[in-house]
């Protein structure tokens, strides 16, 4: 391996501007080793500072461990340091010559799941271990299912604790089978396996000398190399209006009227011929700004602001997306969703509906099935039909209706224009992540 | 910031800094779509210079719809202070001070034995959110910075008492912020919380901004005290025998003069600066910031009362 194990200064320099990031989320069940995997990936890749390294050696030691516990670089908090546990999710950023990464290290205890799924939301790429000595545990195949359903681009199994298996390749060929099916049955369309020692480090950033016979890559090897780029020129365009911007100043901005906003999907182009949703009127992009920059398009992830050619009544909440792939504004929603809050949500409920940049009041019309982690039926998920209330953590298939149209897509085409919350009018809480349409890929099974 | 044509072909990737700018924007936008009244602690260091850039960017042409909240220790670098005033004036702005030398002199606060201003700031911040009623305040804080702070989401949500409880923090998912908060309660806001600080200075020198010198390489009168270089000042040091020495300094953080700590470099422009650190094998508040080491969940307990 090259290039990985030591970061050069240039590496870092104002120089390499260019290289791209990727998200990334660990899954998997309690005391998998997730926690001890992120150290150890930060501490192996020299992203790990020495006043860090100090304070976690001088914590280990007080507890009479005599090497660094590598889990303390992001169980930060005091609950979790008392606990031996993750609570909630802590982000850490390193970079290699090849790539920056966003690291989402999230809990593994069932009651945490919520903040998995806040820690998996917007990762390209979730890493799930597994304890080789365990195998694949109800855990594990919950936060697969979450994974699956939040359409994370790319699994990796990394199969954990091989030193307490005498780094059997049996044993890790057996663990990997049994997720790969799995994964492939909920829709997961690549899962890459990979044999590891977050505990001594094997196979992390440096290739293990106790498991000749894997011959692929470290996992540092693959986060540097997947190729997460998609083309956006392949996905529908869509503009979430965020903000109307009106200087109506003295300067030659008296006349500006631009509308500001995250390109969610795609392309826009000037002269593109758009729709504003859900009104439904029709113009023209005149121009596209970037920050105070002109430009001729934009992609998806910029923040932009754009001009129309005609002076239509647009706000805060409308989506602009091109006349001919436009979504059908709706009022009937069927999606899967995550159950986050301890207040159960029940059929009949009035609640608060996000989406995107816009929120509309909602009424849970069915909770049409749960999905039961417990029984998996032919290696998937069993469901339990006709449920009154959901629960923390409950992953549920529900039909809403809402108050005022949305111009919501199938969250399969968009993660951004396909996903909302539903909220708590009363107290403001997040209760439910939702996302619109089919909840597993095929060849999952989706009954509604 | 002046408008030119980017004739783009093939619309390429983001860069690194770009998708973060990107985000950062966004999260700006989302607070004047959905708040009634934002402010923008800005402290004059390098974080709200890039924050107040940010929103600047934001919101172009039109001016930044916030005011800014100084929460003021009384302890400053001239340069911080000037460079503040400068700034406001540019663009045209509205500042907020909250002082903690007033709550000192009506006997609200108490100066502590050590002189350090920084756990002080808490209560100011508090008085000073709730008599403007801002429901939205951000902050300039990133995750890197410290394992609590790595904790936190970008929309964070404080009760009456501003207290922050790490162990029921609201789910964030996806790029929906939800802010909705009940009266009395408001949100802090982290536009930056995933820069690293060697992302703060790439876009520094990307974007030519300026920052007070404090930042770059100068001669200074220091004295040592737990490995760090601090400056001599009524809040107490020298004391004993250290000894004020004239050193090559520069600051990698700004805070309250009496516990934040200037590291020996030659550093004078930018480029030196990021080069420095890119090879620093020590964290900014590990090199820099004495309240810091007091103990190892310094920072989770003042987030618990309230800091930023
Ligand atoms: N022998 C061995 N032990 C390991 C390995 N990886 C982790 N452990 C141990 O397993 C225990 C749990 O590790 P953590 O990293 O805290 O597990 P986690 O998955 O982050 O747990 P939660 O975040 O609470 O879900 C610790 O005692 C680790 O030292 C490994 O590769 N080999
Ligand atoms: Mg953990």
């Amino acid at each position: 391996m090259s290039g990985t194990s030591e970061i050069s200064p240039d590496a870092l320099s104002s120089a390499d501007e260019r290289v791209g990031l990727l998200r990334l989320a660990t899954a998997g069940s309690v005391d998998d080793g997730k926690s001890t995997l992120v150290g150890r990936l930060l501490h192996d890749s020299k992203s790990v500072l020495t006043d860090q390294l100090e304070a976690v050696t001088r914590v280990s030691n007080e507890r009479g461990q005599e090497e660094a516990d590598l889990a303390l670089l992001t169980d930060g908090l005091r609950a979790e340091r008392e606990q031996g546990i993750t609570i909630d999710v802590a982000y850490r950023y390193f970079a290699t010559a090849r790539r920056r990464f966003i690291l989402a290290d999230t809990p593994g205890h069932v009651q945490y799941t919520r903040n998995m799924v806040t820690g998996a939301s917007t990762a390209e790429l979730a890493v799930v271990l597994v304890d080789a000595r365990n195998g694949v545990v109800e855990q594990t195949r919950r936060h697969a299912a979450v994974a699956a359903l939040l359409r994370v681009p790319h699994v990796v199994l990394a199969v954990n604790k091989m030193d307490l298996v005498d780094y059997s390749e049996e044993r890790f060929a057996e663990v990997a089978n049994t997720f790969t099916e799995y994964a492939k049955a909920l829709g997961v369309p690549d899962v890459r396996s990979i044999p590891v020692s977050a505990l001594r480090g094997d196979n992390v950033v440096d290739p293990s000398s106790h498991m000749d016979w894997f011959s692929g890559p470290t996992l540092l090897e693959y986060l540097e190399t997947v190729p997460v780029e998609t083309d956006p020129t392949l996905e529908p365009a869509r503009f979430p209006v965020q903000y109307v911007l009106r200087p109506q100043s003295d300067d030659e901005y008296r006349d500006y009227r631009g509308y500001a906003g995250q390109v969610a999907s795609g392309v826009f182009r000037e002269g593109d011929e758009v729709v504003v949703l859900p009104s439904g009127q029709r113009t023209s992009v005149a121009g596209i700004d970037r920050l105070g920059v002109a430009v001729r398009q934009a992609r998806q992830g910029e923040s932009i602001t754009l001009r129309l050619a005609d002076d239509v009544d647009i706000s805060r909440g409308d989506l602009i997306a091109p006349v001919d792939s436009a979504p059908r504004p709706t009022q009937d929603i069927e999606a899967t969703v995550c159950h986050v809050a301890d207040r159960p949500l029940r059929t009949g409920d009035r609640v608060l509906l996000k989406h995107t940049t816009r929120t509309v009041k909602a009424i849970v019309k069915d909770i049409a099935y749960r999905l039961d982690l417990n029984a998996p039926i032919d290696g998937v998920l069993g469901h339990e039909q006709h449920l009154s209330e959901l629960r923390a953590n409950d992953i549920a298939r529900v039909v809403l209706r809402t108050a005022q149209p949305l111009a919501l897509d199938d969250y399969a085409i968009g993660r951004r224009t396909g996903s909302f919350l539903l909220i708590d009018e009363a107290d403001g809480s997040t209760l439910t992540a939702g996302m619109a349409g089919a909840a597993f890929a095929a060849p999952g099974r989706c009954h509604s | 910031m002046t408008t030119t044509i980017d004739k783009g072909t093939a619309p390429g990737a983001l860069t690194h800094l770009d998708a973060l700018e990107a985000e950062s924007v966004h999260i700006f936008r989302e607070v004047a779509g959905e708040f009634e009244k934002p402010v923008i602690l800005f402290s004059g260091g390098k974080d709200s210079i890039v924050m107040l850039h940010l929103a600047r960017k934001a919101f172009w042409p039109a001016p930044v719809p916030f005011a800014l909240l100084h929460v003021d220790t009384g302890h400053n670098f001239p340069e911080v202070i000037e460079y503040r005033d400068r700034v406001v004036a540019e663009h045209n702005l509205r500042l907020h001070v909250a002082s903690v030398q007033d709550f000192i002199d009506n006997g609200r606060l108490r100066e502590r034995p050590d002189g350090t201003r920084n756990p002080l700031q808490t209560v100011p911040l508090l008085e000073a959110i709730e008599s403007n009623r801002f429901d939205a305040v951000f902050g300039g804080g990133r995750r890197d910075e410290e394992k609590a702070r790595a904790k936190e989401r970008v929309f964070s949500l404080r009760d009456e008492f501003g207290a922050w409880d790490p162990r029921r923090q609201r789910p964030e998912l996806w790029q929906l912020y939800n802010g909705r908060h009940r009266v009395g309660e408001h949100v802090r806001v982290f536009p930056i919380s995933n820069w690293t600080e060697l992302d703060v200075w790439q876009y520094i020198e990307r974007e030519a901004i300026a920052l007070p010198q404090i930042y770059f390489s100068h001669e200074r009168d220091v004295f040592e005290r737990d490995g760090m270089w601090l400056s001599p000042g009524e809040w107490g040091g020298p004391k004993g025998d250290e000894e004020v020495v004239r050193r090559v300094v520069r600051y990698r953080t700004v805070g309250d003069m009496s516990c934040t700590g200037a590291v020996d470099s030659p550093a004078t422009t930018v480029a030196d600066v990021i080069a420095e650190i890119a090879v620093s094998r020590l964290t900014e508040r590990g090199a820099t910031r004495a309240d810091d080491k007091m103990s190892e969940a310094a920072m989770e307990d003042r987030k618990r009362e309230g800091y930023f």
